[in-house]
Order: C-alpha cells, then structure tokens, then sequence
C-alpha cells in the first residue's frame, strides 16, 4: 500500500479508468493513468522542497565521497607531492600503482588472500545450511537449546577462545598456514546459522511438508526446497563471510603474522603503511588496489548486500 | 547439526572452558600453565595502568561513538526517505563507505585528517582556525578521528534504519497529522517509538562491537606512528597511549609479550562486561522498545 501516484483522488482515477474502458484501451499499469493538474503554486512549492532536498542529499553525498576521491587522487601524486596541501595532482605518477606491485608481493597476497576468502565462503555455506535447516525445520531433542547455544556463541568475543585456539594451532603446527583461518569456517558459523534459520523460517511450512508427502527425505527437502528458495540468504551469508575474511586483520595477523608469504592484502597493507609510511601515494595506490575488488563486488551484488543487510537488522 | 556441534565443543566450548583456566595461570607457551590463583586478576585491577587506560579509552569511544553514529544513522536514513527521484543513486553513495575495507578506510583517514597536509585541516584553517586538532597525531583528538571514521562508514546501520523508517505504517503519520500534530512531534511520538526496535538492536551490536574494535584502532596507530612495532615501552597505543584499546592490549599482552594467562583472564573480563552491559541493555529496552505485535 502506498500513496496513489500523484496523489489522485480516487474518483477521478475511476472516471478515468471508464472512460478508457469506454474507448477500449486497456493499461498495464497505474502510472499510464492522466495525472489531476497541479495548481501553479503548488507546483512551485513542490519544486522548491525537491530542489532543497536534493541540494541536502547532494552534499552529504559528497561528504561520503570525498575520501574517496581523495584518496584515489593521492594514489598518482608524486611523494612530496602527497605531503603538500595540494589536492590536484601534478603531475599524474601512474607508475605508482607499478611501484606498489615492485615493493611487495601484491599478486601472492592478492591470491592468498583469494584463497583464504574463497574457501572459507565455501565452508560456511556448506556447513551452516544444514545446521540451520535442522534449527528450523527438524524436530528434535535439544534444538531450542541448540538454538540458545548459537546465539549466545555470536556474543562470545573472539578473545574468550583465542588463547587456547592459539595454542591448538601451534600445538599441529599450522602457525603461518592457512588452515587456522579456513578450516573453522567449515564447523559453522553462529551468526550466519543464525541469519540462515532465520529466512528459512519465513518459507512457508507448506512447501516442505508437500514434499514429505510425495516422500522426500530431510535431505532432499532441502536442497530441493528450502535451497533454491533461500538463495538470496545463502548469497547474502557468502557475501558476509567473504567480506569478513577479505578484511579482517586480527586474525591473519595472528595466525599469518610470522609467515611473510601468507600474508593476507589486509595484513601487508597494515605493514605497508608502517613501513613506507612517509610515501603516502604509495600506500594510498596499494588502498586503492585493495578496495577495488571490493567496491566492484558491492556494485555488482548490490541488492543482495542490501538485503541482507536489512535481513539481519529487521529480523534480528 | 552434528559439523556444528564438533565444531562447537572444539573451537567454542573446549577453548573456552581452557581460556577459564589459562586465566588462573601464568602460562608463555614455552612451559606448562603454572597456576596462581587469581593474581592475574588482582595485578588486573590494582597494579595495571595499562588495563585502566585501555578499558577507559574503550568506554570512552563506545560512549561518544555509538550514540552519535545511531543518531547519524537515523539523519542520513530519513535523508534517504525524502526524495522522490535518484533514490537508488543516493543510497548506493551513502552506503558505500561503509563497504571500504576497515585497513585501507582506517589508512585513507589518517591521511584525509592529517595535521598539516590533510584535507579537513586545511579547511578548518580556511574557515579561521588557527590550531586545528592533530587527530591520529594527538592524544586528545585521535579518538575522534576514529569516531569520524565510524559515522563515515555508517552505511550499515543506515540501511537498517532505512528499513526502519519506510516501514513505519503511513497511517500512523496521517492520525498524527489529523491530529495536528508537527514535524518534531511527529518524530518523537510516531517514528521514534516505531524505530526502537532497530534503535536497541543497533545499541546492542555497537556495545559488542565497541569492546572488540582493533583493526582500525591498530591500524591508524601504526600508520601515524609509522612503526608496525607495539611494545609498552613504545608506542603502544600511539599517540601516547590514546588508542590503546582493550583487544590491542589484549593481542599485544597474549601474543606479542606471550601472557597468554594474563591475556586469558583479560578476555573473560571482557566477556563479564559485554555479558553485563548486554543484560543491562536488554532489562533497560523494556521501557522504551516498543515491538509491533509483540517479539519474534
């Protein structure tokens, strides 16, 4: 339900809408109906508030993209260029983004860190799935109370089990492997088994329980029902977890810190600025890099972010 | 269920009923946990000035950053509700921010709120100021940078909001204004109470969140120290011990001079707090969260 399109008194919309019946044309939608004219007033009054609104929502727009620009103009300045006052660049040092690939190994960085992401995407999609399908859709002993354990476990800080987790990973020798980042993701995820449940409870009952009558098994209900229907969850909770293990510091740092050729971008990229940290046009290309694959998959992932982002708030 | 449940007795449970332990010991990983009783503790809370000056830099930046955030927040959502035309052009640029990964968005600050070079001093001086803050490069203002970075990228919490506010039913405002109701009023007694719920969920996670930030606090410290090295005698927290939070000093305590007990007993009063504030925030909500046709 929203306001009428332009505000149309319902009648008129119905004169309208007879007398095109009358003339035998019919319209697909609403907005092809003849708008009332707006009185000259009026529509100047309305034009203003449109001009201010825009004029507001233009400058906090530029406000939340100055950085940006910022930051992508220092990346091609000169050294002592970057550290002046001056905003436009002179001249353009393209070679910048060159320099960044000559001071450190960003392709292998770029690739573990692909590697890490990728596969612990993988792993918190296919374990929690299942976890959630039987939070929400099986009957069993314990699940309220597996249920209660899930959330409490999104509370817990990261601090509580690190020491001991730590000291397991030292124990079988993984320290500077991947494995400490990836392999947890595929024993589950409580914020994502929570996201998960969550949508698959919105998915009507029905759904399953015509599937049981022709005979499926828990299995088959869900990756024939429930998945196909839970896709925009399931594709918010990879795009959640990529993300995550794309920027997270404290853990590589922890896990990878000791093993220069497993480092991660976000932890070469904490490194570069403290190391070359006078060379802000360096460390602004090397930011630059680092987030372009990132904003380019939030432009073409958009409405899942979205979503998903509004699923875990609305339904939180 | 039975990944999850391996998964949770071995990376949840177990670590966390050893973390328990650790925390009674003192404990380096070269030698055997060796119990002492609760003096970690006790050197906690009496004999540590970096406990008390990372716990109250962390307090401070969860006082002044979540309030102000939530309420920049609601500003840029109701922004976001109002025009008719390029609404999807707008929200992509309001929420983009909040998509810069924290390391490079935590760089790209330190350099936008430089001192003397920087942008925004540049045009505090331009508008007549004579000492502009140092921000990342002062101990009175660096947390403020980092309250700036964090309602830069409050796109997230924005969406909610959004959400929020173009679910409040239309009607609501329409009784409002029948009974004359005007913009002020409207929004304290029609839209506030509509929100709340997002406004508590909002609280909560940025209380939660505010007691484990470190990448950003880490990483601006290290840019503008232009040293990756954190020690106590150093600059732990630079500048001046001002962005010394209660993780950094955490991971710097556990993983970097190896007191994994000490550090153990630090996290699992960490956990008592958020655990605290948590169940205080939530007996609070009572009074003030009002749920549309009841909860869940």
């Amino acid at each position: 339900m929203g306001p009428l399109p332009g505000r149309v008194p319902i009648a008129i919309r119905q004169t309208t809408q007879a007398k095109r019946v009358e003339r035998g044309i019919a319209f697909a939608n609403l907005s092809e109906i003849e708008h009332r004219p707006i009185p000259p007033v009026e529509r100047r009054r309305r034009f203003l508030v449109a001009v201010g609104q825009h004029a507001g929502l233009i400058t906090v727009g530029c406000i939340f993209l100055a950085p940006f620009i910022f930051v992508v103009l220092t990346a091609v300045m000169t050294t002592n260029q970057a550290v002046t006052p001056k905003i436009w660049p002179h001249p353009f040092q393209w070679s910048n983004y060159a320099q960044v690939f000559h001071r450190i190994p960003f392709l292998l960085y770029a690739w573990n860190t692909v590697q890490i992401a990728g596969l612990s995407t993988l792993g918190v999609v296919l374990s929690c799935v299942p976890v959630a399908y039987a939070l929400a859709r099986m009957r069993w002993r314990g699940r309220q109370f597996s249920f209660v354990l899930v959330l409490a476990t999104i509370m817990l800080p990261i601090q509580v089990t690190i020491v001991p987790l730590y000291v397991i990973w030292v124990r079988v020798h993984q320290i500077g492997h991947f494995t400490p980042l990836i392999l947890p993701n595929f024993l589950g995820d409580a914020f994502s088994i929570f996201l998960l449940r969550q949508f698959f409870l919105t998915i009507p009952e029905e759904l399953s329980d015509a599937a049981r009558v022709d005979g499926a098994t828990h299995w088959q209900i869900m990756t024939r029902v429930i998945v196909p229907l839970a896709k925009p969850a399931i594709a918010a909770v990879a795009l959640f977890q990529f993300l995550y293990s794309w920027n997270d510091l404290f853990l590589p740092l922890l896990f990878l810190g000791n093993n220069k050729h497993a480092w991660t971008l976000t932890l070469a990229l904490s490194q570069f600025s403290a190391r070359h940290g006078v060379e802000w046009n360096l460390t602004m290309a090397a930011s630059v890099l680092f987030m372009l694959p990132v904003i380019v998959l939030f432009f073409l992932a958009q409405r899942v972010f979205v979503e998903g982002v509004t699923l875990t708030g609305v339904k939180g | 269920m039975s990944p999850w449940i391996l998964g949770f007795i071995l990376l949840i449970l177990y670590p966390m009923v050893s973390s328990l332990f650790f925390s009674f010991t003192n404990y380096s990983l070269l030698a055997a946990p060796k119990w002492i009783g609760s003096q970690n503790y006790t050197f906690m809370f009496t004999k540590d000035p970096f406990f008390w000056l990372a716990f109250r830099n962390t307090i401070w930046i969860i006082l002044v950053g979540v309030p102000l955030r939530i309420t920049f927040a609601i500003f840029t959502a109701w922004l976001l509700t109002l025009p008719r035309s390029g609404t999807r052009t707008y929200r992509t640029i309001y929420f983009l921010p909040s998509m810069a990964p924290p390391a490079a968005a935590a760089l790209a600050f330190v350099l936008v709120f430089n001192p003397t070079f920087g942008p925004i001093n540049q045009l505090l001086r331009g508008l007549g100021m004579h000492n502009p803050p140092l921000w990342f490069y002062g101990p009175g203002s660096s947390k403020w940078g980092l309250v700036m970075l964090s309602l830069w990228g409050v796109g997230d919490a924005m969406i909610i909001f959004l959400a929020g506010l173009l679910n409040v039913p239309r009607q609501l405002y329409e009784a409002a204004d029948i009974e004359g109701a005007k913009g002020r009023q409207k929004f304290r007694y029609v839209t506030l109470p509509m929100i709340s719920p997002v406004i508590f969920f909002s609280l909560v996670i940025g209380v939660i969140y505010g007691f484990q930030l470190f990448t950003q606090a880490y990483v601006a410290s290290i840019a503008a120290s232009g040293s990756s090295v954190t020690d106590v005698a150093g600059n732990l927290g630079f500048p001046q011990g001002s962005m010394l939070f209660y993780s950094i000093y955490l991971y710097q305590q556990g993983f970097q001079s190896f007191r994994m007990g000490y550090a153990s007993s630090m996290a699992w009063i960490l956990f008592l707090i958020t655990m605290l504030c948590t169940l205080a925030m939530i007996k609070g909500s009572r009074r003030w969260v009002h749920y549309q046709g009841g909860f869940r």
